[in-house]
This record gives structure tokens, C-alpha cells and sequence, in this order.
């Protein structure tokens, strides 16, 4: 590739164009071989017929190979760890794993140390990330004080600071009256609800209820615990007419319960990790705690209809449900260790496994993981359209590699899918036209 | 204009009791209105004091902490001439209803004419009153209504615009718990005005449109074009998390400052029932603002208005006035006479 605009940590120069691409656009529904030209980080243009007489003076060219060019990816899902958990991963670490991963947005969670649930804290990782100058950082806010599940935040102050939405992170909000209160109340701002949804009665367990945490002893949590809070929710959602989206879903039951709920028209979203459709709970096999995830992965039944409720559009969307953990905090009994898998390199790769097994259209995979998540969240990003920001990746569809977690660009390397098989290779990360992150620079 | 005491005996009033604004009717809350007004006259003058109520008894009788309301109905008791009996009771210590009939029984036995009730729990003043064989007074009960609040807000409003009918009216905050905006948006709404509430969800009560209101939950938008912004006070116990998350986002959406009321008309007015959070629901120099602000008026209003319905609830007792005959045509005495009727 031929270009002196995009090298990592340069500002592009004025007009940049990315030439023998194959256009993708979940959003249009266009694929199409052609060009794209950015300008002052924003797409100015592109179609397929687009510099067919090849690319003028004082415009710097980069000549994608014929590989795909797609609006970058959005995880809507992820923990930063800072403030509070440097160690484990922080605003900048995680950028530069997003990069690498073909991510240009993500949303991170606010249960950092303090909790994000006053507008300093929202301030200070839109700070931190205008430092970092990598990927682009919204943050939700804490749906209660603390994350205690008691007191509603200020959600109409965090919302004008940028919160994009408000959730209790880990935890569900199981109090149904304050549950019903945060709806009620984040209806006056227009804002969405992001729920955990797993009942914390039934949610003591480590693993998915069932022959394998039997056989390993371990104490189960059946996929009623999710189903049970997702059914409340929509009867919630029903009642106060808020916007909710409930986060990693992971079991059929809840799908069919969210399938039912956007028929009536519920103003209702959700999403899933690739975990949840690429493994079951056979991978915690030997007590491997990496493959220790909250929620469980689960049954295979339960895998099958998480992939086929991508493939349908149920789940709205992929995030990466990026949870970086270090050493000490996975090396532990199976039932001490902490829950999560750092994704956001493996987040396309592994996405990308539907369309490589024929379930899925390639403009639909990455419409879940762009233009899906954008509209969720309300952002501008994620489609390839004039004015649009250019947050592009650019990919390798077939080329094939096996997962490294010692190789993440992450804090913390805590995969489960070591060695793993993929397809589907980024090549290139750009941010507002500013290239953050290029294969083999 | 009729004498004080004179209007009353037309029977334009036809009801034993005040127990709210629900089912009064237009001419019946304009006869109040009108009669309210001969009383502000009187208490602008030197000598407050009429002898129309001389040798009745009226009991305050209060299950919940009020300085206002209460001290307003004691002084309209005593510039009528009545002789005025405050009761507060805790009602902390009393948990029961049947106590309640109790302590109704036993104030009845003392031969009362008029009962002004006030008790924290919606529909407690109804169940008094049909244990008791004088007229009844709501000064309010639970989150249901305050009807004598309503009618000296209407009174302020028609004093200030010449009308009722036809005005926006905005009423803003804690409407799920307000007896005040209840007894309000059915005053307005019989009255012709157009009721506005505004309000975060959580402080507004399921199906509240189906009261003939509109619903907002943005306070420019609500208060575009409005003649009246009637504040509503919110309970320092719901500003912390539970149905508002602190008073600095309260104040920032709902309270009432310069900045959201350039919305209204140029010329609106501002009401408040008090007593007022300051900086809470609104902006400390707009409540003291002498052209905008009508809360003076309104605690001004409130004895006079409470002098009219002691006035009218008291007319049986005092006869019919013949010379009140003048001012409009009479109503069967059987309506006014139903006293007793009802168990």
C-alpha cells in the first residue's frame, strides 16, 4: 500500500482516497467494487465508478487490493477499566485493541472505580480518549447511584455530558419499582436503558445450570435466571413506553421472549458476544476459567438459536462485550476466577464465522456490528455515505489465522479462543480519516 | 355586587359539603368565585369582621401538619364571626379507620356546624363526613383533592385575566402525589381553560390525559404560549433518587427559571401553592417577582375564598335571606335542604 497520509499517529492531509476497494454498506445495501475519498475526516464520495480516470493531483491514494472497505466497527459493549483497573486495560490500551480489531466506536461501561454516574465522570473519559486520539470513547452512565440499584442518576444532566445511554453494567437492576423508575423517568430525555438481564436470585451459580456443571461439580445458573428478567423488563417496557435494549443475550428463551415483544413494537433492542453463537458450555471443559463469562456460555441448543437469531435480525447486534482481565484474576479456583473475555480484537473474525458458515449475508453481519448498533446508540457513524465520518476498516475476507491472545494489543490476553480458526483479516483502522492502526506497520 | 352573606342564601351552591371540584358545576364554581370577591373587599377593610356566622362553631380539625391552610380557614372562620375550634391530631398515633369514625362521632356529639378536614389519606375526609350531621370542608386529603386551593387559584387567575375560559394553563412538578393538581385540573377543565401538566414520568400519574389534560415532560415545550405557570411543591423525601435523582437536575429541567418562562406569553403569570422549595421548582427572583408573581395573591385570596364556601355551607343554618332573591333565580329549597339525607 502505497500512501505517506495514513501512517499511524499522522494527521491525513486534506483529500485521501481509498482506490480499489469493494464498497460495503450495511446501510445501503451497497457492494460494489469502486473508490472512496475522504475529506477532512469525512467521506466526500464514493461509488463504483467513482476516480475511474484514476486519482488527481495533491489527493494521497491508497490502494486497497481489492479487499473490503466497510464503515469500522461499532462495539457497543465494552469495559475500559479506567478509571480504577489500570492494570487490567485502560483508554488507551483499549484503543489501540480496537484498532487493531477494525473498531473506530466503542460504548463502554461505567463500572469502572468510582462508577461513572455523575457528569465528572462521563467528562473524564471523554478526556482521556480526546488524549488517546485513537478510537472513538462514549461512555454509558450508571442507571443508579453507584450501581447499588436503588437511586436513580441524573440521567438528564449525563445525557447533555454525552452519556449514551444508562445501565447498570454487570448488574441487572432487580428491583422492579426502581426498574420501572429508570424507564419511566429516562423517557423525559429520550434515553435508552441498557439492562444485564439475569435475576440475581437465581444468578448465584458460575456456570450454566445443567450435565456439565453437574459432572464438574459447579454450581449452575439455569437460563430461567435470563429469561426471567427479560420477560419483566418487556412487561416493564410495556407499561412506561421507554426505550430498553437488553445487553448479551444468550439463551432462546430470551430471544423468543424479545422476538415477541418487537412484534407487538416494543421500542425494544438487544444484542449478543460472539461467544455466545461460537461457543457452548462444554469450552469451560477442564475448569478453564477464561471460558468463564458472565452470562454463562451455555447449552448448544442454546448457542444454535443465539446464531440463528443474529441471522434473523432478532439480535439487533454483535458487540464484543470486551472484559479484560489479568492473570491473577483468571488463575483462581473455576468459581473465585472473574467473569469476561477481553474481544475486541477477535470481535470481526469471529462475527465473520456466520457469513464464512453460509448463515448470514456479508452486508448483514457487519450491519449488526455498524448501522445496527449506530442507531441503537444514536450515533452518526457507521455507514459509508457522503458526510458521514470516515471511521472505516478495511479487511481481508478469506484470509485465514488462528487466534493468539498473547499477540492482543490488550492489557490483558484472557481468551478462551487460543488457537482458534478464523477468517477475515483487518488491514487497516481509520478514525475520522486518520489511519490508527495498519497490518504489518 | 350582593352584600356578604346575601349571595350565599340563593342556594347557588346546592351541596351539604365541600369534598372536592369533581362534580361542582360551572355556574356553581362562577357563585363561589363571585362570592369570594365581596370577601376580598371586606378584608381590605379596617373593621374585618361581619357577625354572619355569630353563635356557629366551625372545628379545624388537621391529621396533618398545615400552618397555611389552616390559619387561613381560622382567621375566614373568625372575620365571619364564628367561633373557631383548631384540633390537630398526629395522625401517627392513630393507625385505624375505625378511629377515625371514632374521633367523627365523637366531634359530632360536641354539635358542630361546619367540619374543615384535612387528613393524609385520600377519601378519609368523604368517610368523615358521612358520619357526621354538620357540613364538611376538604382541606385536603391525601393525594385527591384541596378544593378551596383550587377555587382561590381561580380566583386569582379570573382576578388577573378577567376569565378563566380560554387560558393555557401549565401546571408543573410532583402531579402523581398534588391533591392541589387534581383539584386544579378539574377547576380549569370545567371551568374552559386548557390544562397543560409537566412533569418527569415518574411524577406524573398513570392515564393522566384521560383528566382532559395534555402531557409534557418538557417544560419549554409545555409552557410555549401558556397565560398561567402554576408551580407545584415537591417533597424534599422524592428528591433524592427515588422519583427525581437530586434537586440540581430538578431544577435544571422542571424548576422555573427566567430561561423557561420566556416560552410563555410575555405577560404570564407565575402561582405556587406553597410553600415554596427555593431553587428547587423555582428560581428564588422570579417567586418574588411583583409582575410576574401571583403567590402573594393567592394566600390573600385563600381567606376570602374560605370565607364564601363557609358562607355557602352555612346558609340553612342562617334561613333563607329573602333579599339575596334579587340576584338570580331560586333554586328548590329540597336541594339545599338535603342535609341529613345522605348516611
Amino acid at each position: 500500500m502505497n500512501d505517506s497520509a495514513g501512517t499511524p499517529g499522522r494527521t491525513a492531509v486534506r483529500r485521501t482516497a481509498f482506490v480499489n476497494a469493494r464498497l460495503l454498506d450495511p446501510a445501503s445495501g451497497l457492494d460494489a467494487p469502486g473508490a472512496l475519498v475522504v475529506e477532512d475526516g469525512r467521506i466526500a464520495d464514493l461509488g463504483p465508478g467513482l476516480l475511474a480516470e484514476g486519482v488527481s493531483e495533491g489527493m494521497a491514494r491508497i490502494d486497497c487490493g481489492g479487499h473490503c472497505l466497510a464503515p469500522g466497527l461499532i462495539d457497543m459493549r465494552v469495559q475500559l477499566r479506567e478509571p480504577g483497573e489500570e492494570h487490567k486495560e485502560t483508554i488507551a490500551s483499549a484503543g489501540v485493541a480496537a484498532a487493531e480489531g477494525g473498531v473506530t466506536s466503542v460504548a463502554a461501561l461505567p463500572n469502572t472505580e468510582p462508577v461513572v454516574d455523575d457528569v465528572s465522570g462521563v467528562e473524564f473519559v471523554a478526556r482521556r480518549a480526546r488524549e488517546a486520539k485513537l478510537v472513538k470513547v462514549y461512555t454509558y452512565a450508571a442507571a443508579t447511584r453507584r450501581l447499588e440499584g436503588k437511586e436513580i442518576t441524573e440521567i438528564g444532566l449525563l445525557a447533555e455530558f454525552g452519556a449514551v445511554g444508562f445501565t447498570d453494567g454487570l448488574h441487572a437492576v432487580a428491583d422492579a419499582l426502581v426498574m420501572r423508575r429508570v424507564l419511566d423517568y429516562a423517557r423525559a430525555f429520550d434515553q435508552l436503558i441498557v439492562q444485564h438481564p439475569e435475576e440475581p436470585s437465581l444468578a448465584a451459580g458460575v456456570m450454566n445450570e445443567g450435565e456439565v456443571a453437574t459432572r464438574l461439580g459447579l454450581a449452575g445458573i439455569p437460563a430461567a435466571a435470563e429469561a426471567i428478567m427479560v420477560e419483566r423488563d418487556l412487561r416493564l417496557v410495556e407499561l412506561t413506553g421507554a426505550r430498553y435494549h437488553a445487553a448479551h443475550i444468550s439463551t432462546a428463551a430470551a430471544v423468543e421472549a424479545i422476538r415477541g415483544a418487537k412484534a407487538r413494537g416494543l421500542a425494544v433492542t438487544c444484542d449478543t458476544a460472539p461467544h455466545y453463537f461460537t461457543l457452548n458450555e462444554h469450552a469451560v471443559g477442564d475448569y478453564r476459567s477464561f471460558a468463564k463469562v458472565s452470562p454463562p456460555l451455555r447449552a448448544e441448543a442454546d448457542r444454535a438459536a443465539i446464531a440463528a437469531a443474529v441471522a434473523e435480525g432478532t439480535i439487533d447486534a454483535v458487540a464484543s462485550d470486551h472484559s479484560p482481565h489479568d492473570q491473577e484474576s483468571k488463575r483462581l479456583p473455576f468459581a473465585h476466577a472473574a467473569p469476561g473475555i477481553a474481544g475486541l480484537e477477535t470481535l470481526l473474525a469471529l462475527t465473520l464465522a456466520l457469513y464464512h458458515k453460509g448463515e448470514l449475508g456479508l452486508l448483514d453481519v457487519l450491519g449488526r456490528m455498524t448501522v445496527r448498533p449506530a442507531g441503537i446508540l444514536g450515533l452518526e457513524a457507521g455507514r459509508l455515505a457522503k458526510g458521514a465520518p470516515a471511521d472505516l476498516v478495511l479487511f481481508d475476507l478469506e484470509r485465514p489465522w488462528r487466534i493468539d491472545p498473547d499477540a492482543f494489543r490488550s492489557k490483558s490476553k484472557n481468551s478462551p479462543f487460543e488457537n482458534h480458526p478464523v477468517q477475515g483479516k483487518v488491514l487497516r483502522t481509520v478514525v475520522d480519516g486518520r489511519t490508527v492502526f495498519e497490518a504489518g506497520a | 355586587m350582593t352584600a356578604p352573606g346575601l349571595a350565599a342564601a340563593n342556594l347557588g351552591y346546592a351541596h351539604r359539603h365541600l369534598l372536592g371540584i369533581e362534580g361542582l358545576s360551572a355556574d356553581e364554581i362562577s357563585f363561589l368565585l363571585d362570592l369570594s370577591e365581596n370577601y376580598v373587599e371586606l378584608s381590605r377593610r379596617g373593621n374585618k369582621k361581619t357577625a354572619l356566622l355569630r353563635g356557629l362553631t366551625i372545628i379545624n380539625l388537621f391529621f396533618e401538619n398545615s400552618t397555611r391552610t389552616r390559619t387561613s380557614f381560622e382567621l375566614a372562620g373568625k372575620r365571619l364571626g364564628a367561633d373557631v375550634i383548631n384540633m390537630s391530631v398526629a395522625w401517627s398515633s392513630i393507625k385505624k379507620g375505625e378511629t377515625l369514625i371514632d374521633t367523627a362521632m365523637t366531634l359530632n356529639a360536641m354539635h358542630p356546624d361546619v367540619l374543615v378536614v384535612r387528613h393524609p389519606d385520600s377519601g378519609a375526609v368523604k368517610l368523615l363526613s358521612e358520619k357526621v350531621t354538620c357540613a364538611v370542608i376538604n382541606a385536603g386529603d391525601g393525594s385527591h383533592e384541596h378544593p378551596t386551593q383550587a377555587l382561590l387559584d381561580g380566583l386569582t387567575i379570573r382576578r388577573r385575566t378577567g376569565r378563566l375560559e380560554g387560558l393555557i394553563v401549565a401546571i408543573c412538578g410532583d402531579i402523581l402525589h398534588s391533591r392541589v393538581a387534581r383539584s386544579n385540573i378539574q377547576l380549569l377543565g370545567i371551568m374552559g381553560a386548557r390544562v397543560r401538566v409537566v412533569a418527569p414520568p415518574t411524577l406524573l400519574p398513570a392515564a393522566v390525559e384521560r383528566l382532559g389534560v395534555e402531557v409534557f415532560f418538557d417544560m419549554k415545550e409545555a409552557l410555549k404560549d401558556c397565560d398561567i405557570v402554576m408551580m407545584l411543591r415537591l417533597q424534599t423525601e422524592r428528591m433524592h433518587g427515588t422519583f427525581v435523582p437530586s434537586t440540581r437536575e430538578y431544577f435544571r429541567f422542571y424548576g422555573l427559571d427566567a430561561d423557561k418562562l420566556k416560552a410563555a406569553k410575555p405577560d404570564a403569570s407565575i402561582m405556587h401553592p406553597g410553600p415554596m422549595n427555593r431553587g428547587i421548582e423555582i428560581d428564588s427572583e422570579l417567586a418574588d417577582d411583583i409582575d410576574r408573581s401571583l403567590i402573594r395573591e393567592q394566600v390573600e385570596m385563600g381567606v376570602a375564598v374560605r370565607m364564601a364556601c363557609l358562607d355557602a355551607l352555612t346558609q340553612d343554618l342562617r334561613g333563607h335571606n329573602l333579599a339575596a332573591a334579587e340576584v338570580g333565580p331560586e333554586v328548590g329549597p329540597e336541594v339545599g335542604s338535603g342535609a341529613g339525607a345522605r348516611s
